[in-house]
């Protein structure tokens, strides 16, 4: 049988589209393919505000760049892939320039940089505060005139097929006709994002399930770092729309009920009108996320209908600044909370935004499964190790989605084709959706049941603050929910466009990768970066500067093992803030 | 106010309606409440087999675009107090046809999409070892608006032209190709021209400017495609009068 594709994208957000593009740049003979449960302008890519991460600046150096990542990180980066990353950054963010990405500017027609979280020098390239927007719209327009990219909109791929120790394609169902399909091809890469919605409270779009984590968990590939979940300081309560960081950056300020900049309570510097590069507002996302909690312990927030908030103070910074270098903030603000922040304070929360962990892959996407690659919040690399600087996420789905692009080019080119296997498997994955799914009558656990005592259970068991209790009472309650999703009830029955079914796949992959969080979270006995123990709450080189890796047995047991950090210039030390 | 809205949704699944039905739900009736977030609590909590797209919930990957009362809409920016009393229509958007219940077949704009070659250009792109093309804020605002749009279709829905003559490229293409038309990086405009002055392209505008009120991102595609018109009515003559170096 010969494969339909050479290389298969899942996923065609910035890491897939880079990738498609860098597999047909290395040999425009090779049959690339993009398959995507959703158009790919609509991928979560388009969400990203504030910016991207690429040394340009005078005065700036690859080295600072790469050590405000390994500090960020809590040292839990490899820091050979942090090197690799920052020397490919800004010849990837060039590259989209040259696209036409529309970056802003400097007044002479350079490229302009703001301030980020955790950087110590100005070196966040932006356009305006619809980066990402602007980002994957340029790669999804330029992806556009390779003719050997072929497309699979909104196709949901659910599972692998893997056959003789390597994978040779997807299961995938055309939403529209309900067509289950085998999609073949000699290497694949997972570009399908991260997983925020196994949280209640996330920035998450509603399309980020985590399915391509629960895709190579499911086939055996280990899932690497789960117990790190960024919670990004500032979200709009009720919809947990982001207020990016560049807010801050640009010169907003954090207030408490009592109007205090209470940052300057936890080891984040001392309040200055101006903002402050790696200090109080722009320190890191984790430390802003876990001041906001101790805020709430001392009582010095507001109470809303919606939790507890504290407030972004944008007034001082003007009408003019705000609707240049912030409008995607006012109209946020406007539309959903009816509020300006020309002159009003905006209310904000901690809210889940991005996992640090993924798939575990190697600097080239490389997965441990032969033909499996990574790329994108999907994957782990890892750069981000423990906590993930703000603006670092969207050039390492250029970098990665490139570097992992050219791999499974170049292992493509080699690579036998498919066997028969793989059509049987297919086979057996259409009798088991409809089986399962589709056809059945007699379930009846509701969905979003399921869903909301999931996205509880995780935010009660491993939110900022997690501790042993609470994580094995978790993992107790998620077995039960997998139990329990067992009779889940689908009422439609239709194979045109059925949300429902998609819904429960979703579901089910959320439920897999939910169980890896809590399962890495419980065995990490230390607190570093985003996961914080209060039953262990230092930090302890000795046992954990290591990666966790949680692997699923065929019974769905787990077992996590580590694998010790990758340093190279930067050894462990302390992380420092404001002074 | 009261404590519920009833949505009027339209509901169509190919495989047992002959044609579209409607079917009423009441929803609660919040103030920060969108549209969408009454679809939302139908389907988790009263019908799971209500079908439409949603993913960002704000305003900006384009999925969530339907009809409510009339005018296309994205659903997960407009809200239910603004309907109050209700009860509010939601259908698919117009002027499309429909997969099932909420959700219509966008295939058409996608294919027309790659036509006007939305990429930028260039007879010779420079090294990346040279940096940046320079580009001034001033050169940016040239095309910045048309860069903005989020493909939700709701220009489409509210053209008039697309609605008799499924053959014409429509707004939010042309806008996309005056994106880079205008931008200074870009060299395409003439490779361009063939398709939007196609008898299809531009010239099929009636300019009624619906598309320019239905945009929820400002794009302004009727004034694209205006300002099109006359940089085509300038370029025709130069092909009728000058050699071609001289273009």
């Amino acid at each position: 049988m010969s494969a339909s594709h050479d290389v298969l994208l899942v996923g065609g957000g910035a890491a897939g589209l880079r990738a498609a593009i860098a597999v047909a740049e290395v040999d425009p003979g090779l049959r690339v393919a993009v398959v995507s449960k959703v158009y790919p302008m609509r991928s979560h890519t388009v969400s990203a505000e504030g910016g991207a991460a690429g040394v340009i600046a005078d005065g700036d150096s690859l080295e600072e760049h790469a050590h405000d990542t390994v500090s960020g990180s809590d040292w839990l980066s490899d820091q050979d892939a942090v090197e690799a990353f920052v020397e490919e950054a800004p010849r990837e963010l060039l590259r989209l320039e040259h696209w036409g990405c529309p970056w802003s500017r400097e007044p002479d027609g350079h490229i302009a940089v703001r301030a980020f979280g955790g950087m110590k020098q100005m070196r966040t390239w932006f356009a305006a505060d619809k980066t990402g927007f602007h980002m994957l719209h340029t790669l999804f327009q330029t992806s556009l005139k390779f003719d050997a990219v072929t497309r699979y909109d909104e196709w949901f791929v659910t599972r692998l097929l893997v056959d003789d120790g390597r994978v040779q394609g997807v299961v995938a169902i055309e939403l529209a006709s309900g067509r289950v399909e085998a999609i073949t091809a000699k290497a694949v890469v997972l570009c399908n994002g991260g997983c925020g919605r196994v949280f209640p409270f996330t920035t998450n779009a509603s399309i980020n399930t985590g399915d391509g984590m629960a895709l190579a968990w499911r086939a055996g590939v280990p899932l690497k770092d789960m117990e790190f979940v960024q919670y990004h300081p500032t979200g709009l309560p009720f919809t947990g729309i982001l207020i990016t960081e560049a807010a801050r950056a640009e010169g907003g300020w954090l207030l408490n009920k009592d109007g205090y900049r209470y940052l300057q309570d936890y080891d984040l510097g001392k309040p200055d009108p101006l903002p402050v590069l790696r200090s109080m507002e722009l320190g890191p996302r984790d430390r802003l996320s876990q001041a906001f909690v101790h805020e709430v312990e001392k009582g010095r927030v507001t109470d809303t209908p919606y939790g507890p908030v504290v407030h972004l103070d944008l007034r001082h910074l003007g009408a003019k600044l705000i609707d240049s270098k912030l409008p995607f903030v006012r109209e946020l603000c406007l539309k959903y909370e009816n509020i300006d922040p020309v002159k009003e304070l905006v209310p904000v929360r901690p809210v889940v935004h991005y996992m640090m962990g993924g798939v575990h892959t190697d600097l080239n996407g490389a997965t441990p499964l032969e033909g499996l690659y990574a790329a994108g919040e999907v994957a782990c690399v890892s750069i981000n190790g423990a906590n993930r600087l703000g603006s670092n996420s969207l050039p390492e789905c250029l970098v990665f989605g490139a570097r992992a692009g050219r791999a499974a080019a170049g292992y493509a080119r080699a690579a036998p084709e498919p066997g028969s296997a793989a059509q049987a498997q297919a086979s057996d994955e259409q009798r088991r959706l409809g089986h399962d799914l589709l056809d059945k009558t007699d379930g009846r656990e509701p969905i979003s049941g399921l869903r909301h005592e999931m996205q509880q259970v995780m935010e009660d068991s491993a939110g900022i603050y997690r501790t042993g209790d609470s994580l094995a009472e978790g993992a107790g309650t998620l077995r039960d929910l997998q139990e329990r999703f067992r009779s889940v009830a689908v009422d439609d029955h239709s194979r045109a466009f059925n949300t429902q079914m998609v819904a429960a796949l979703e579901l089910s992959n959320m439920l897999d990768v939910a169980e890896g969080i809590i399962g890495s979270a419980l065995t990490r006995e230390e607190s570093r970066g985003a996961h914080q123990r209060t039953d262990f709450p230092a930090r302890d080189d000795d046992r954990f500067l290591a990666h966790s890796l949680i692997y699923r047995g065929a019974d769905g047991a787990h077992r996590v093992e580590y694998l010790p950090v990758a340093l190279t210039r930067w050894p462990p030390g302390e992380r420092v803030y404001g002074r | 106010m009261a404590d519920t809205i009833t949505l009027q949704v339209t509901r169509y699944r190919p495989e047992q309606d002959a044609e579209p039905t409607v079917q009423e739900y009441d929803v609660p009736l919040r103030k920060d409440w969108a549209v969408l977030d009454g679809l939302n609590h139908i389907r988790d909590h009263q019908d799971g087999t209500l079908a439409y797209r949603w993913s960002c919930r704000m305003g900006i990957c384009g999925s969530c675009g339907m009809t409510v009362n009339g005018e296309p809409r994205l659903t997960c920016a407009t809200f239910l107090t603004d309907y109050a009393p209700g009860p509010v229509r939601v259908e698919p958007l117009a002027g499309f046809p429909v997969i099932r219940d909420l959700i219509i077949d966008i295939g058409d704009f996608m294919r027309k999409l790659p036509t006007i070659k939305p990429w930028i250009v260039r007879d010779d792109d420079k090294p990346l070892s040279e940096g940046e093309y320079l580009q001034t804020p001033d050169q940016m605002d040239d095309y910045k608006k048309f860069s903005m749009c989020i493909n939700c279709m709701l220009c489409y829905s509210a053209c008039p032209v697309y609605a008799i003559d499924p053959d014409f490229i429509g707004p939010a293409a042309i806008a996309l190709a005056q994106r880079y038309n205008l931008d200074s990086r870009d060299e395409g405009a003439e490779v361009r021209l063939d398709r939007l002055i196609h008898p299809d392209g531009i010239w099929g505008c009636t300019f009624v400017g619906e598309c320019t009120r239905a945009c929820p991102k400002g794009v302004d595609p009727a004034g694209a495609i205006q300002r099109y018109k006359l940089t085509a009515a300038v370029q025709s003559l130069k092909t009728f009068l000058l050699p071609r170096g001289a273009r």
